[in-house]
């Protein structure tokens, strides 16, 4: 029964949801509409569940003294502060102090960091492009010919040489890149739909937990 | 040359330090930078998740407008919270199994329909190509250019019967296609990284330490 339940209730709605899509009317909207606020309302305790383990992993760091616990009340202090802020500054509270802080930490910390953590990738990805890059086979002559005309392309200077090189970089993105895009989105699809449908009809099964069994 | 007297700006340019200094190596300020972006980020979410979900589909309509059978999802995602009770953790399944069967449902003949029907109507060879067949973009050429390569990206990722005969030279022409796809995705994902690190930089250069009017 523990999991049979489970089973029943994803056979159901994936069968009740496929058919949906194929009927319209009135009725049929609203009943996706009132399931996805529903879902939205339920999916927030898995937010809360989240949440949980990551307090509880910090807070099991700080007790144990492991290595680096100081940190952990960085992100404990972090959480609390954005997250109350947020709050009490939002709609529901409303206090002018809180907004103002919480529209700075958002603008002054947490948004710097967000696009130097993601820069600093710049440099690792010109590193790793060094080893891929070598063109050391036709193919990977190949795709470093491809990323290098895409890279010109979008940049001033990539005109400034030839004024035909954004052209040719669009050019490659549109055709080529879109072609083999296309088949590789075929593949995911079909992909989806088959792992969709094990999941609906209970051939997969691993999300029960203990492997599946 | 004159520095920012902003203590906001200030705490933006040296966390951006504090990040980029793992260039170098992992050190401690990195880690404190990491530890307060994971905090922040978090905090930032929970606001997000109150503000946009809880409030606006769970607390307002209970509680303004009395629509008390929002409470049925606010007791199912409570069940996610079981998680933390070993013996009664299983029904944990049920917020699941409803996702589960709600996602794949819906996903089934979307999936489909975007990812395998449109893409193929995509690839087809339509009377329009006929009209100016040596468009770049257009024409038929360039129709015939990109349903060899979907054909042959496919083939490439064939993997149930051995690359022998027309199959390995369609396999062949397919990972040119695939390689030129990979190089102008990473071309683009680089550039995307670059232009934020030259965010970064400029905002060190004219809002930190002046040295850019």
């Amino acid at each position: 029964m523990k999991q049979k339940l489970p089973l029943l209730i994803v056979l159901v709605l994936g069968i009740f949801f496929t058919i949906q899509f194929f009927v319209p009317s009135r009725a049929s909207e609203v009943t996706y509409q009132t399931t996805l606020q529903w879902w939205l309302v339920m999916s927030s305790f898995a937010m809360v569940l989240a949440l949980g383990s990551l307090i509880n992993h910090h807070a099991l760091k700080i007790k144990r003294r492991k290595e680096g616990w100081w940190n952990s009340w960085v992100t404990l202090a972090g959480i609390a502060v954005m997250g109350g802020l947020g709050i009490l500054g939002g709609p529901s509270f409303r206090m002018g102090w809180a907004n103002d802080a919480y529209t700075r930490l958002f603008l002054f910390v947490q948004a710097p960091m967000d696009s130097a953590m993601f820069a600093i990738l710049a440099f690792y990805m010109a590193s790793a492009s060094y080893r891929a890059f070598r063109a050391r086979s036709r193919e990977a002559t190949v795709l470093l010919v491809s990323g290098f005309v895409v890279m010109l392309g979008i940049i001033p200077f990539g005109a400034m040489l030839w004024h035909r090189i954004p052209d040719i970089a669009e050019w490659v993105m549109m055709v080529p890149n879109m072609a083999s895009k296309r088949g590789i989105l075929f593949g995911i699809g079909l992909g989806a739909t088959a792992t969709a449908l094990k999941i609906i009809l209970g051939i997969e099964r691993s999300w029960l937990g203990g492997g599946g069994k | 040359m004159t520095m920012s007297t902003d203590p906001w700006v200030w705490l933006a340019a040296l966390l951006s330090l504090f990040i980029f200094s793992y260039l170098y190596k992992d050190n401690p300020l990195f880690k404190f930078a990491e530890h307060l972006f994971t905090g922040l980020s978090v905090g930032y979410l929970i606001v997000i998740y109150y503000n946009n979900i809880v409030r606006s589909y769970l607390l307002n309509p209970v509680l303004a407008d009395h629509r008390w059978v929002l409470l049925v999802p606010f007791a199912i995602g409570l069940l996610y919270l079981f998680r933390f009770i070993p013996k009664l953790s299983h029904l944990m399944l049920i917020p699941i199994a409803i996702t589960l069967g709600i996602w794949n449902g819906i996903a089934l003949p979307l999936t489909i329909e975007a990812d395998i029907i449109r893409q193929m109507q995509g690839t087809m060879i339509n009377t329009s190509m006929f009209r100016n067949p040596w468009d770049p973009y257009t024409g038929l050429a360039v129709g015939i250019l990109i349903a060899v390569g979907v054909i042959c990206t496919i083939t490439y990722f064939f993997f149930s019967r051995e690359h022998k005969g027309a199959l390995k030279v369609s396999a062949h022409i397919g990972i040119w296609f695939v390689m030129i796809g990979f190089g102008a995705s990473f071309g683009y994902t680089v550039m995307a990284r670059v232009s934020l690190l030259i965010g970064r930089l400029q905002f060190m250069f004219t809002e930190w330490i002046h040295l850019i009017k």
